[in-house]
């Protein structure tokens, strides 16, 4: 660093220094690299990240009441929710002008579904005050305070009100509020009553029955990827249809069989009492709970271990065990201290494969789950075609991302992303 | 009145007339239906001879299921590709709350009775909402293994919390929605008080507790198959489910099973037009309906499956199945000697509540 040489840069065949000419040259390889894999790059971002960014978003969206009851929010503001009483007669007035024209564009009933995600009842008020607002003179028709209780008498509730004041921000934080079975109450985020939590425990079970997946199908998968590897081509190729062939199977046709297998009525139920092993009324329960979900989904994602692993076991010389052996090692010392390290990068990949699939897994464990063994995408599905509060179903799927990128985190500080091999 | 009816009358073929000389009508449209049986018995009733009249071409898309989720995603996209949607009655009314199906007039846009009944007095109650056309009563009810319940087959709902007398699995729909109004109807609250119990959370407890009982032999299903499998296979002694599903499997597949009609839930299905439709393609729309949901059409529905149609005067002209050749009547969820008790689904209640009994629902399952 101190050197200060006497020449000056070194320089290229055209005189610019050498540096910068490389520097030109690099960047130009780069520019080309960068078009050759543009259109993939655009695809992605416009089919994959941008949509995913979209639906994210709407975890904290909450732009359709204050921007379809500007007044009323307006003069919500000086109306304190902890007083008890309703709002005066002003906040009714601008509510009722506000309603009117949201009530001709149609909107009024959305904002109610809105808000009936936090407070039920407020659907009906909205659905009802719209169709009588539309035929008032804002002008001429008032007080409105008594008309509305006419309507319903919600909107004599000071919880209604306090419900618009509390979700009438562009943002809220609800939603994520909700995911972590909280809401807001008057001082603040509170959590639920205790018989409405319930993502906590879906989002730990899930984590725990993915562990449990991965973990069952590293059991299975490294005697199978074992064989494989070590079999002559001719008969590993043969095998290893075996492996492919579910693999190929539709999900739902599996699935099902599952279904026909693990029933208390089913196959294996049918045998073991045949064999005198089981009472006949006292079949196993092996379905409809979480055994049934671990069963299926370890037979479901098992090629997704045993392919990483056979690809690296092929790349293990045999002549490292042999060395071992030769030097005094018993099989077990020789395969525990020389194979296993080895093949530990397939059991990375695999691993890492098998847990981010079985947390996002939805179908099997809706059909095989009953009620113990169903994931959090379950619910994540529910709330998106069924219940319809996106705005939930995007906080969970939120939190989801960011739990899976979290563990991939700890994954790579533990064990190091760098030792995973697909092959 | 009778002039009343014919004015109504007067007035809607004055209206229809014109529409359906129309040139500017799209020649192809997209209806959406539950797949199956449910789809071959409107395809047969109503789109069959709708193409064979008009030459209209007739896409099918069975994603019923997920329409309501699908429809706001096609609205926001800006791009609705259905014309016409069947749906059930609650679904109806959450797209119209949300703006995604248009409103229906039912003296100008669905064709009176052929005695000259207005559209909205021949199908009465059943017009549920304003963007709703109803099509079919449907109930969601009860059917039994005849060989594993012995000599004394099942008469009330409330066999189902009878555990000593039906020991074995049953299986409900994974949803609040009916089984709690089971649960307090099995626990003593009168019919007419089961919506205001359920207002109170102690209401919710009720019902909950009394579904507790039976918890640890409950199957749950999502989807209508399911219970006739499971009761096939004898997975269960008894179980809820579509009424048609029950009649299939029968009449159709001759299994060992019996209806419970007690307590029967009734419910409609029937046609939403999305809102944000060209021109062309809601005049094809609502004449399709016009034609599909007339007091004939509804009637043959029903001779190609079990379920009621939703008109009054549809009811004296159904006849007999289209294979079977058996009377269809005393299949139907509205025949009397079937809705002696039945339990009617209060829709403006379930709007309100149901997203907080689902979340009380879904933490007391996962318990």
């Amino acid at each position: 660093m101190s050197d200060t040489t006497q020449t000056g840069p070194v320089l290229a065949a055209d005189g610019t220094p050498l540096k910068r000419s490389l520097a030109r040259a690099l960047r130009m390889q780069k520019i080309r690299a960068l078009m050759l894999i543009a259109p993939l790059l655009l695809f992605v971002l416009l089919t994959f990240i941008l949509p995913i960014a979209d639906m994210l978003f709407r975890s904290v969206e909450n732009s359709i009441v204050p921007d379809n009851l500007p007044r009323t929010v307006v003069a919500l503001q000086d109306w304190d929710a902890n007083s008890g009483e309703i709002p005066d007669e002003a906040v009714f007035t601008a509510l009722a002008a506000d309603l009117k024209i949201a009530a001709e564009a149609k909107i009024h009933t959305r904002i109610g579904s809105r808000l009936n995600y936090e407070k039920p009842g407020i659907s009906s008020l909205f659905r009802k005050a719209g169709r009588r607002v539309k035929k008032w003179d804002i002008e001429a028709d008032g007080p409105f305070t008594e008309q509305f209780i006419k309507i319903g008498k919600g909107w004599g509730d000071p919880e209604v009100w306090r419900t618009i004041k509390t979700y009438s921000g562009t943002y809220t934080n609800g939603y994520f509020l909700n995911a972590a079975d909280m809401q807001k109450g008057p001082d603040g985020a509170e959590w639920r009553p205790e018989n409405e939590q319930i993502y906590f425990t879906l989002f730990k079970r899930t984590m725990f029955m993915s562990l449990v997946i991965t973990v069952s199908c590293i059991v299975l998968a490294y005697p199978v990827a074992w064989i494989l590897a070590n079999l002559p081509a001719r008969t590993a190729n043969l095998l290893m249809i075996l492996v492919l062939l579910p693999f190929w199977t539709s999900l739902l046709v599996r699935t099902s069989a599952w279904k026909v297998m693990l029933q208390q009525q089913g196959v294996i139920n049918e045998v073991l009492v045949w064999l005198g092993l089981v009472a006949d009324d006292s079949r196993l329960q092996l379905i409809n709970n979480q055994t049934g979900t671990i069963i299926a989904m370890t037979h479901i994602l098992l090629p997704f271990m045993i392919l990483p692993m056979y690809s690296v076991m092929q790349t293990i010389n045999p002549t490292y065990l042999r060395a071992a052996k030769s030097l005094g090692a018993t099989n077990w010392t020789a395969f525990w201290w020389v194979y296993i390290p080895q093949s530990v990068p397939g059991i990375g990949a695999g691993s890492i494969l098998v847990f981010i699939l079985s947390i996002g897994y939805y179908i099997t464990p809706e059909l095989v789950g009953g009620t113990k063994g169903v994931f959090i995408s379950n619910r994540i599905a529910f709330h998106i075609s069924t219940s319809l509060n996106w705005g939930l179903a995007a906080a969970l799927g939120t939190i989801l991302l960011a739990v899976v990128l979290l563990l991939y985190w700890a994954y790579d500080k533990i064990v190091g992303i760098d030792n995973v091999k697909l092959g | 009145m009778k002039l009343k009816t014919l004015t109504a009358l007067a007035a809607t073929t004055a209206l229809v007339a014109p529409m359906a000389m129309a040139a500017d009508m799209a020649d192809e449209m997209t209806i959406v239906s539950w797949g199956g049986a449910y789809s071959a018995s409107q395809k047969n009733a109503y789109h069959d001879p709708y193409s064979a009249n008009t030459g209209v071409k007739i896409i099918n898309d069975e994603s019923s299921a997920e329409a309501v989720a699908k429809l706001r995603a096609m609205n926001e996209a800006g791009n609705v590709t259905w014309d016409v949607v069947d749906v059930v009655a609650a679904d109806a009314m959450r797209l119209c709350d949300e703006g995604l199906a248009m409103e229906i007039d039912p003296d100008t846009q669905l064709a009176a009775a052929p005695d000259g009944t207005s559209a909205a007095d021949d199908f009465g109650d059943l017009l549920v909402s304003e963007c709703f056309i109803p099509q079919i009563v449907y109930s969601t009810t009860f059917g039994y293994r005849t060989d594993m319940v012995g000599d004394t087959p099942p008469e009330s709902v409330c066999a189902i919390f009878d555990l000593d007398a039906y020991p074995g699995k049953r299986s409900l729909q994974k949803r609040p929605i009916d089984n709690v109004e089971w649960a307090l109807y099995c626990d003593g609250v009168a019919k007419e008080d089961i919506y205001d119990t359920l207002s109170t959370p102690e209401g919710v407890d009720q019902a909950l507790a009394k579904l507790d009982t039976i918890k640890d032999n409950v199957v749950w299903w999502t989807a209508g198959a399911e219970t006739p499998q499971l009761l096939a296979d004898g997975e269960v002694v008894m179980g809820s489910t579509y009424n048609g599903r029950l009649f299939s499997a029968i009449a159709e597949q001759n299994q060992p099973i019996g209806m419970l009609w007690d307590m029967q839930s009734f419910d409609l299905d029937g046609w939403i037009i999305p809102a944000g439709l060209s021109e062309e393609r809601k005049a094809r729309a609502l004449d399709y309906i016009m034609f599909a949901t007339d007091t004939q059409r509804l009637a043959d529905q029903a001779k190609y499956i079990s379920y009621g149609p939703a008109r009054k005067s549809s009811a004296p002209l159904v006849g007999k199945h289209a294979e079977l050749g058996i009377d269809m009547a005393p299949h139907m969820p509205t025949d009397p000697a079937n809705a002696g008790n039945v339990h009617i689904y209060d829709y403006e209640w379930w709007a309100d509540n149901r997203d907080d009994l689902d979340a009380k629902f879904q933490a007391w399952l996962a318990k």
